[in-house]
């Protein structure tokens, strides 16, 4: 799949759709609390797609942008008493200072070596924030502070926050649709698609994937902290290298490389996660077997098989 | 350096754990011509090709283009001088379709490259130009088909509308003729010629009589080192060239 051969309108129409049906979901029976945590995660999802399926470039230590995030919004919110939009905006902030910095080490290597120096840099930030102080360790940044968004609207309100969250979500979707569909998009495909050729047009490869980079972490940085404003939680669980995994995960599942396919891999993998919640370990056995179906069954994921099976049908 | 030449390299060489791939090479192109680098496989062409444009960097030497050393800059830093390079296999975007790949190239010249938060409907400016160049190689027809469906010899008529939206200086072109059937040879040939008018172009060429149409001087490269240089008479009579050529098994 590439962004070029999706149909735009039809892009337009299913965000559309997507949008109405998470608007009305809570009405219909659907748990606000999961609803939220999905809509993250799948905001992290989407951000990783922006790297690995449009980027080409397969990170493995995504979870040191998330976590980094959660726990700076968590620090600001709960210890600076910040209102929860300048929080988030610190945490989107911190991520991105963070994905100059990590992209700048990293770019320059490819595949596995790159894979390899991601994981290797965010293993660093995990041992940094087990030992640091103001993360409190196993224990994380509890009970942090909803607060007044913009001072009018109180995010303790579920229903609230929920709106909230699905604002956040959809404005950065369609932030990313257009940075795929974006002068700077084309490059980044070409690049992908024929490195040596594109360079040899007078393009400076690495720079176009360190700014694909950077914005892939401030995307997963704003997942991150608005996750700490949901859960009230900024703790070590995001910032594993488990969570690394579990987004590259979500990602196969839903369809590399595909607009939709991270948000669909998002909800099947929490929905399992919380339907599955009562055989506890059971849970990783689990999804790590739909794992290995999925990639010896359906490598394109499910929106990307839907999306070849579309295409063949005309 | 002297002003008509456009590309000089002075002792150029490259080695590979030991292997010489390319020795000692000092090279003129002069502005304007056509010129041709052959030799039988393996004697060095793509290898100086890389180096010139720094897809390799060499062991010893220097290379000038347009009175400037550039020896040390970066490969994407060349192209934007105008040293554009094509390469031995077609290189091509395949999911973009032929205008977007001619696009990307018009994008490059035109900035806003790293507009992340513009539409692609901006580029659309750059359409009509697009069309002129793929009209002028031939390509009407295929205009909106991605570049991976297109027979071998034109995704090589693709490349060369690519490079020519960039419109550089001196072309490097490796091999623009292989494996194309004749109809196609005939085309590209004219179109190399057509395109040499207004710059100076540098290519690799196996097949002898486009290099006897179309070039106006000769260098023969063999086991990485200069044998011969000249016209193409000249260059055929050399007893050397006649050797190494018969030796590597060529006509
Ligand atoms: N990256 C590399 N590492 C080691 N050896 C190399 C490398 N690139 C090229 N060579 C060797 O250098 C020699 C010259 O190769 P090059 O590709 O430049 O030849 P060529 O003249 O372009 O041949 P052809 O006509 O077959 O394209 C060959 O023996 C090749 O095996
Ligand atoms: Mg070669």
């Amino acid at each position: 799949m590439t962004p070029g051969a999706a149909p735009r309108g039809g892009i337009w129409v299913a965000t559309g759709v997507m949008t109405a049906a998470l608007a009305i979901a809570p009405f219909v029976g659907v748990y606000p609390v999961f609803l939220m945590k999905a809509l993250c995660f799948a905001l992290f999802a989407c951000a990783f797609n922006l790297l690995v399926g449009f980027g080409g470039l397969l990170s493995f230590g995504h979870a040191m942008f998330l976590g980094t995030a959660g726990y700076v919004c968590a620090h600001a919110a709960k210890i600076w008493g910040w209102p929860p939009e300048l929080a988030i905006l610190a945490g989107t902030l911190a991520a991105t200072l963070l994905g100059v910095v990590a992209g700048a080490l990293a770019i320059r290597r490819q595949g596995i070596y790159f894979a390899m120096i991601t994981l290797a840099l965010a293993q660093m930030m995990f041992f940094f924030y087990v030992q640091a102080p103001f993360t409190h360790g196993e224990d994380g940044i509890q009970a942090v502070p909803r607060g007044m968004l913009f001072g009018l609207l109180d995010l303790s309100e579920t229903l609230i926050m929920y709106y909230v969250v699905l604002t956040i979500f959809v404005a950065a979707f369609l932030f990313i649709c257009r940075i795929v569909n974006s002068p700077f998009g084309q490059v980044l495909q070409a690049i992908r698609e024929n490195e040596p050729r594109a360079i040899s047009l007078g393009y400076d490869a690495e720079r176009y994937k360190l700014l694909a980079f950077v914005l892939s972490a401030a995307l997963s940085g704003l997942a991150g902290s608005t996750k700490a404003i949901v859960f009230q939680l900024a703790s070590l669980t995001d910032v594993h290298w488990t969570m690394s995994g579990e987004v590259v995960l979500m990602v196969l599942l839903g369809g590399m490389g595909t607009i939709f396919g991270p948000v669909v891999g998002a909800f099947a993998i929490i929905g399992l996660e919380n339907y599955l919640s009562g055989f506890g370990q059971w849970v990783t056995v689990i999804t790590g077997g739909i794992f290995v179906v999925c990639v010896l069954a359906f490598r394109r994921g499910i929106v990307g098989e839907l999306g070849a099976w579309w295409a063949q049908r005309k | 350096m002297a002003a008509d030449n456009i590309l000089e390299t002075r002792g150029l060489t490259k080695e590979f754990k030991g292997f010489v791939a390319v020795r000692d090479v000092s090279l003129v192109v002069r502005r304007g011509t056509i010129h041709a680098l052959i030799g039988p496989n393996g004697a060095g062409k793509t290898t100086c090709f890389n180096l010139l444009t720094h897809f390799l960097t060499p062991t010893r030497g220097r290379i000038f283009f347009m009175g400037r050393d550039i020896t040390g800059s970066r490969p994407a830093a060349i192209a934007r001088l105008g040293l554009v390079r094509s390469f031995q296999i077609s290189a091509v975007f395949p999911h973009l379709s032929v205008l977007e790949n001619v696009r990307i190239a018009l994008q490059r010249k035109r900035g806003h490259s790293y507009d992340f938060w513009r539409p692609a409907a901006t580029l659309s400016v750059l359409d009509d130009r697009a069309r002129e160049l793929i009209d002028a190689v031939g390509l009407t027809d295929f205009t909106t088909k991605p570049a991976v469906e297109l027979p071998y010899g034109r995704k090589r008529a693709l490349e060369i509308a690519t490079t020519l939206a960039l419109d550089p200086e001196m072309m490097l072109l490796d091999e623009p003729t292989a494996g194309m059937a004749h109809d196609d040879v005939q085309r590209i040939s004219e179109l190399i010629k057509t395109v040499a008018c207004n710059r100076t172009v540098l290519m690799v060429e196996h097949n002898l009589s486009v290099v006897s149409k179309l070039s106006d001087h000769i260098t023969v490269l063999a086991r990485g080192e200069i044998l011969a240089q000249g016209d193409y008479a000249a260059v055929s009579k050399n007893p050397d060239v006649v050797q190494a050529y018969m030796g590597a098994g060529h006509g």
